[in-house]
């Protein structure tokens, strides 16, 4: 724009000089006294030459002065507006100069395309790496925990989670030690990690090849765990590695340790414990030997000595084997399953392969079996044809129930009795099975169980069965597989902790995207606390790091002390009957404290919850202090002219799912869900930190209207 | 004069073999049953020998040995342990107390014999 006012200065030189021109000229002329006519014809003159240079001045200041200009300002707008203008060629010398600017602009467009597709791809193949991982992760077999240098817990597999579980003892609680974002203090001696972190730092700084720690550590709930802790190693601005967290491989040896002190102690009693007898026969029979003379008293005393000590050895090894039984059992490796899983696996067999009916009599579903459960199937497998082949039988049926340390596994049919000369030579027969011989035979198969086998037969209900006897187990507890399936992507870990800062700085004044949160709901006998209502059931889940992870949730019915209401039990649908046995408040509120540890709390009408809690002080002794957040106070700061603010309104307007509602926990987690949606709402109205959130909830009218 | 040995060991058992045989062999035998009744009964009788079993009542014959070791007018006894543990620590353990051999049981009686005149010098 610049240009205009100097070339208006310079079109008025131009004229002036053209007109000093004329002024000379008519000066000259006026010297000679010719006629008028001269005179109209300068005048005419003068027209024309200052008209002459203004129509081509015009057509010249557009080609090359406005024409640029305009280009100029649609050539910004291409670089940020509107980025997929194009600019229009207009004829003349500038059009090559469009051309150009074009094609720069198309080739900005694909490199940026390019860039945006190379990024979604090394995204997408991060997130399916950490995705494999995690996956990997949940399958393998040993504990495995991954912590920052805090001690935040970034990553843990299913396996840890089971591991870490509360004891069943606890009354069904579910409040998990183990959690993201959590600290792994609260399951570890903190001393005996920040001892091996030493040690890895020192074989860091002594550049080992592979740095390990390793040690035995008992739990605090008691169990004996082995730990592999290995560094992970990052590097710093100057590309200097250093520790930036530890990966933590844990084994129970618990079990293990117990049975090898019981092996020792067996093998000590049935070696040192012999030698004392021994020598006592030995020396006896010895002196009878080389003292022939003796006299007969004496004699008697010896063979009394010899007689006690032999029959007192006996008895001994007697009362051992009885009493170890399952520790010198032989070592071919049992694993531990389901009677449940065992027999409907042989029911399939069974019915697949010799087209032979099964059905299930009766069944301890609570019975954990020690087998080697391929060899077994093939047994009974092979049982079940060798009973078809003889008997032609239609239909076998199962029984499997506890007796002591062992189970009663029965193969029942009706019909035809078995010899026991039939059964021994079935039993020691390599068993013949349909496609697939064994050189095992079917006393092999017991024996390696440790167990045994026999024929009986009831005559009141004209039975006939197999009784096998088997090791039993102690039950294990299963990794619920519905919980990996649920979201695509499992929610053990959470590698962005990596990065978070410590959390020693005032919480107050960090971003409401970086803090942890429990989103919690109770459930009540009624509205009133103060009149003597009680919480039966508090539901709680946690988020972080943006994500709400439902595995980590809190899940526990409450004993009131009182009986239930009847148009309570309407809405939360808790019976008196499911509340038996559930442990008090005051046992539960420690436990929910400790799953609260370190997270800011959310809840919706948050004042309702936390005045059931306040109430409880006194007699539980805990103390709920953190920050509270209310979803309902938050959803009234966004949308102020909006009437509904119940959990389900908010949570239609926000597009969150109304599953499993008016439990405690289906409502904790819809209070998650909703919160975690209103944080970006908050953020775009310039509310970031938690101080920023409370002070605004804290302004809304419903807070005024509450407090 | 003949020598005299002191078996020390708690079970009736072993002590009835033990006397018969070194009586026979023409020692001075007595008997103790615990560590405390053996320490009196070195004092009472300066045997030349004790047989010391390892676990004993009320002090056990590690805790015997160092005491021998720790009396100088003992320092002539020898002292042959006896113990029904085999294990290698312990009879370093009681070498390094002062025990001048060692037996595991169980025994044979003619090397029990063997090693008693050995270690009295005949």
């Amino acid at each position: 724009m610049r240009a205009a006012p100097r070339f208006a200065l310079a079109l008025a030189a131009v004229a002036a000089t053209l007109l000093a021109t004329m002024i000379a000229t008519v000066a000259v002329l006026r010297a000679d006294p010719g006629g008028e006519d001269l005179w109209l014809l300068l005048i005419l003159l003068t027209l024309l030459v200052l008209a002459v240079p203004v129509l081509p001045l015009k057509w010249i200041f557009r080609r090359y002065v406005d024409l640029p200009l305009r280009l100029a300002e649609e050539a910004g707008l291409l670089l940020t507006a509107h980025r997929a203008l194009r600019l229009r060629e207009r004829g003349g010398p500038w059009d090559r100069f469009v051309a150009v600017l074009n094609a720069l602009a198309d080739q900005r467009d694909a490199l940026e395309r390019d860039v945006e597709a190379q990024i979604r791809a090394a995204k997408a193949s991060l997130e399916e790496e950490k995705n494999r991982l995690a996956a990997l992760m949940s399958e393998l077999a040993q504990s495995v925990v991954v912590c920052n240098l805090d001690g935040r817990i970034l990553l843990y597999n299913n396996r840890a989670r089971q591991e870490f579980k509360p004891l069943a003892s606890d009354n069904g609680g579910s409040g998990a030690l183990l959690g993201l974002g959590r600290s792994v203090f609260s399951v570890f001696e903190r001393n005996r990690i920040v001892h091996a972190l030493e040690e890895l730092q020192r074989q860091v700084q002594k550049e080992a090849s592979q740095p390990l720690a390793n040690f035995v550590t008992a739990t605090h709930s008691g169990r004996l765990i082995r730990v592999h802790m290995a560094p992970v190693m990052s590097a710093d601005e100057q590309g200097r590695p250093h520790i930036s967290g530890y990966v933590l491989l844990l084994d129970n040896i618990t079990r293990t340790v117990e049975n090898e002190t019981r092996r020792d102690l067996v093998l000590q009693q049935l070696t040192e414990g012999s030698r004392a007898a021994l020598a006592n026969i030995r020396a006896a029979v010895e002196t009878l030997q080389n003292y022939q003379d003796m006299e007969g008293a004496a004699r008697e005393r010896f063979l009394t000595v010899i007689a006690d000590e032999v029959s007192a050895l006996g008895g001994r090894i007697n009362q051992t084997l009885e009493q170890h039984a399952d520790s010198l059992k032989s070592r071919w490796p049992l694993e531990e399953m389901a009677g449940t899983d065992l027999i409907a696996a042989a029911q399939r067999r069974i019915e697949a392969r010799l087209s032979l009916a099964t059905r299930v009599d009766e069944l301890d579903a609570q019975l954990w079996l020690h087998v080697d459960s391929y060899s077994l199937i093939q047994a009974i497998s092979y049982l079940a044809a060798r009973l078809k082949e003889s008997f032609d039988i239609r239909l076998l049926r199962f029984r499997l129930l506890p007796a002591g340390r062992l189970a009663h596994l029965d193969l029942i049919w009706s019909g035809a009795a078995l010899s026991s000369e039939a059964l021994a030579s079935w039993e020691s027969e390599a068993m013949q099975l349909y496609g697939e011989d064994t050189p095992l035979s079917l006393h092999d198969v017991i024996d390696r169980h440790g167990g045994e086998i026999w024929f009986q037969r009831d005559s009141a209900t004209q039975q006939a069965y197999f009784r096998l006897l088997l090791p039993a187990a102690a039950p294990v507890e299963l990794v619920a597989r519905a919980a990996i399936a649920h979201g695509s992507r499992p929610e053990y870990y959470d590698f962005d902790l990596f990065k978070r800062a410590s959390q020693d700085h005032a919480q107050d004044e960090r971003l409401l995207t970086e803090l942890s949160y429990t989103a919690f709901d109770t459930e009540t006998t009624g509205l009133d606390p103060s009149a003597g209502d009680e919480i039966i059931q508090i539901g709680a889940v946690r988020l972080v790091n943006g994500r709400l992870l439902r595995h980590e949730s809190f899940d526990q019915l409450i004993d009131p002390g009182r009986p239930l209401r009847q148009e309570s039990v309407a809405i939360h649908g808790i019976s008196a009957e499911m509340l038996a046995g559930a442990p008090s408040i005051e046992r539960v509120l420690p436990r929910f404290l400790q799953f609260c540890e370190d997270t800011v709390l959310v809840a919706h009408n948050a004042a309702f919850d936390m005045r059931f809690l306040a109430l409880k002080e006194a007699a539980s002794g805990v103390r709920f202090a953190q920050p509270v957040l209310d979803t309902l106070l938050l959803s009234a700061v966004i949308h102020p002219h909006h009437e509904a603010h119940r959990l389900e309104a908010i949570a239609e307007r926000l597009d969150v799912d109304l599953l499993g509602r008016h439990t405690a926990l289906g409502d904790a987690i819809v209070t998650g869900e909703v919160f975690l949606k209103l944080i970006p709402l908050l953020n775009a109205m310039g509310i970031f930190t938690l101080k920023q959130a409370l002070a605004a909830a804290q302004e809304t009218f419903y807070a005024r209207l509450r407090y | 004069m003949s020598k005299r040995i002191l078996i020390v060991d708690d079970e009736p058992n072993i002590v009835i073999s033990l006397e018969f045989l070194l009586q026979r062999e023409g020692y001075v035998v007595a008997v103790a049953g615990d560590g405390e009744e053996a320490l009196v009964k070195l004092q009472e009788l300066r045997p030349d020998l004790v047989l010391l079993d390892v676990m004993l009542p009320v002090k056990n014959g590690f805790a015997v040995c160092q005491e021998i070791r720790a009396h100088p007018e003992l320092s002539a006894v020898k002292v042959l342990m006896l113990t029904a543990k085999g294990r290698d620590t312990e009879v370093q353990k009681g070498l390094a107390l002062g025990a001048d051999a060692y037996m595991t049981k169980p025994f044979a009686t003619s090397e029990l014999v063997a090693k008693v005149r050995e270690l009295l010098g005949e």
